[in-house]
């Protein structure tokens, strides 16, 4: 009885429900009593075991209730088979962090093998290889540009034709043949202008689109053919490291450029070209690459599109070839006489050019 | 990362003991522990089991002075729930070695060992107030788990007077006091 009226009063002191008077006495009790001290704090420590033991059982009643609820509303499944759809969301949650890194290596490799494909695919057209003729808007501006400095010089386009492309072309025979790019020549008709800015209307003769290459014949009455060309033609082929260089019109006056011979092949290991080293712009196409010789060895055509300074150049023997299919092909022609003998041989470079700017012309093509 | 605001709103309706917050927590994320535990050789029981107990151990960690959830509610609860389940495959002598750790996991094992410890406290409570016999038992309960009013036992329980009814459930306290502390000692 005893201990039932002290645990009273323990659990009344706990709870706070004794008056000030009391709360004094029993602490007093407490202090001077270590039995009492004693029970109080086991006392104090077994209530709050209970607060937890009733939170808990809360807790696991309200968690059964809930799943209970969830379960009769079908928000949550037991036994049966998992729906397929919660088993795909599944799946999802789980393994959405390894898809999104799987998803963008796959994006990634995707984006490498393309573009792997794209630079080791064989098309000349592509974006790898630019052709060296220029876009009809440099050409607009740079005819504005010399209509404004040489206003005695009227031009031979005709008033409405539309300019589509332009580039570099020389003589291959002082009667007015000259050789370019085939594809320099994408309009209806062309027109040349020599270094001195003069124009001259001309026709094309032969054109070969697999070897990129046309002739174009002068049928002007103000060109005066020229005594005898400076440079030759070579037949045979080249060898690497040989010292070259071009004159060609990437803008509107002459421009001189120089490099080697870099490879036996152009793009793509192809036998029709060279490589060389050297460096080219839209409007080079069609131009002479000449050795330290004189000799031609080649017409510039393409170069690769990301690498600087890598141009392709057509060897000089496919001149030989085109120049025979014409004369096979059109026998009313009068003969093509290719230059064999080159007499800038030994000749400092300045004079070289002076003596060859004359050769080279301008070859702009329009549409009417 | 940071839980966000839903989140700790979510947190602090549970320890609040807030039905509502209960029930979505226990909607988003029920079915991932479920399949869980399914695919790893447990029933609908165990991931009920395994799922309710990491609720448990959700609200003390959320009810703690200390509280901070560093991760999403969901990733928590994963992580108790994985490593409840591991521990009770190995007592069950069911370890399977092939449980998919692909899953984000945070390290719960000090919130777990607190949570044993509550566990292990309430199985003897639970022990002890199922050894107490009736009416005991249910008077305690009445008392200090529903706290209902002396006066208002002792006309449920049919004691003429509250006093009375005082004086029987001190009788049962000091007994269930003997019971729980002579397994509570031991189990300390």
């Amino acid at each position: 009885m005893d201990d039932i009226l002290l645990l009273e009063a323990i659990e009344r002191y706990l709870s706070g429900d004794m008056d000030a008077a009391e709360r004094t006495y029993f602490e007093t009790l407490r202090k001077n009593t270590p039995e009492i001290d004693q029970m109080v704090v086991e006392h104090s420590m077994f209530l709050h075991q209970m607060d937890i033991y009733s939170v808990h059982r809360n807790l696991k009643q309200s968690l059964q209730a809930t799943h209970a609820k969830l379960l009769e509303r079908g928000e949550v499944n037991e036994g049966g088979e998992l729906t397929t759809k919660g088993r795909v969301i599944q799946l999802w949650n789980k393994y959405k962090r390894v898809t999104a890194i799987a998803a963008s290596v796959g994006g990634i490799i995707a984006l490498v093998i393309s573009g792997l494909a794209i630079y080791f695919s064989p098309v000349v057209n592509g974006s790898q290889i630019e052709q060296l003729s220029k876009a009809i808007e440099v050409i607009k501006k740079n005819q504005q540009y010399q209509g404004t400095l040489i206003n005695e010089v009227k031009s031979k386009i005709p008033e409405n034709a539309k300019l589509i492309s332009g580039g570099s072309g020389f003589l291959i025979d002082p009667k007015g043949y000259i050789i370019t790019n085939a594809h320099v020549l994408k309009g209806s008709g062309a027109v040349v202008v020599n270094s001195k800015g003069q124009e001259f209307n001309a026709t094309i003769a032969n054109i070969d689109l697999e070897k990129d290459l046309a002739i174009l014949k002068i049928n002007d009455q103000d060109y005066e053919p020229l005594k005898s060309l400076p440079y030759s033609i070579r037949r045979a082929n080249t060898d690497l490291g040989e010292q070259i260089f071009t004159l060609g019109y990437p803008r509107n006056d002459i421009v001189y450029g120089e490099g080697y011979l870099s490879a036996r092949t152009g793009y793509n290991s192809d036998s029709l070209t060279y490589q060389v080293q050297i460096s080219a712009n839209p409007g080079n196409s069609g131009g002479p690459v000449f050795n330290n010789n004189g000799e031609v060895i080649g017409v510039l055509s393409t170069r690769q599109a990301q690498a600087e300074g890598v141009t392709f150049a057509v060897k000089s023997k496919n001149i030989f070839r085109m120049v025979d299919e014409l004369s096979n092909s059109d026998t009313s022609l009068e003969k093509i006489k290719l230059p064999t003998h080159s007499t800038l041989k030994g000749v400092e470079r300045k004079l070289q050019i002076t003596r060859l700017e004359d050769c080279v012309f301008y070859v702009k093509a329009y549409r009417k | 990362m940071k839980a966000d605001t839903t989140e700790q709103a979510l947190l602090k309706g549970l320890a609040n003991n807030d039905s509502k917050a209960i029930e979505t927590i226990y909607k988003d994320n029920f079915s991932m522990v479920q399949a869980f535990i399914l695919h790893n050789n447990g029933s609908y029981d165990d991931a009920k089991d395994i799922f309710q107990e990491a609720m448990i151990a959700l609200y003390e960690k959320a009810q703690s002075e200390s509280f901070v959830l560093t991760c999403q509610i969901k990733t928590y609860v994963y992580s108790i729930c994985r490593r409840l389940w591991l521990k009770r495959l190995q007592q069950l002598g069911r370890y399977s070695n092939q449980i998919d750790s692909l899953d984000e996991t945070v390290p719960v094992e000090e919130d777990l060992e607190i949570h044993e410890k509550r566990n292990a406290e309430f199985a003897i409570m639970d022990r002890a107030m199922n050894s107490l016999g009736e009416p005991c038992k249910s008077l305690l309960e009445g008392y200090y788990l529903k706290k209902m009013g002396m006066q208002e036992l002792a006309i449920e329980f049919g004691y003429t007077n509250a006093d009375n009814a005082k004086n029987q459930k001190y009788k049962c306290l000091m007994r269930l006091k003997k019971l729980f502390f002579s397994q509570y000692n031991i189990g300390d």
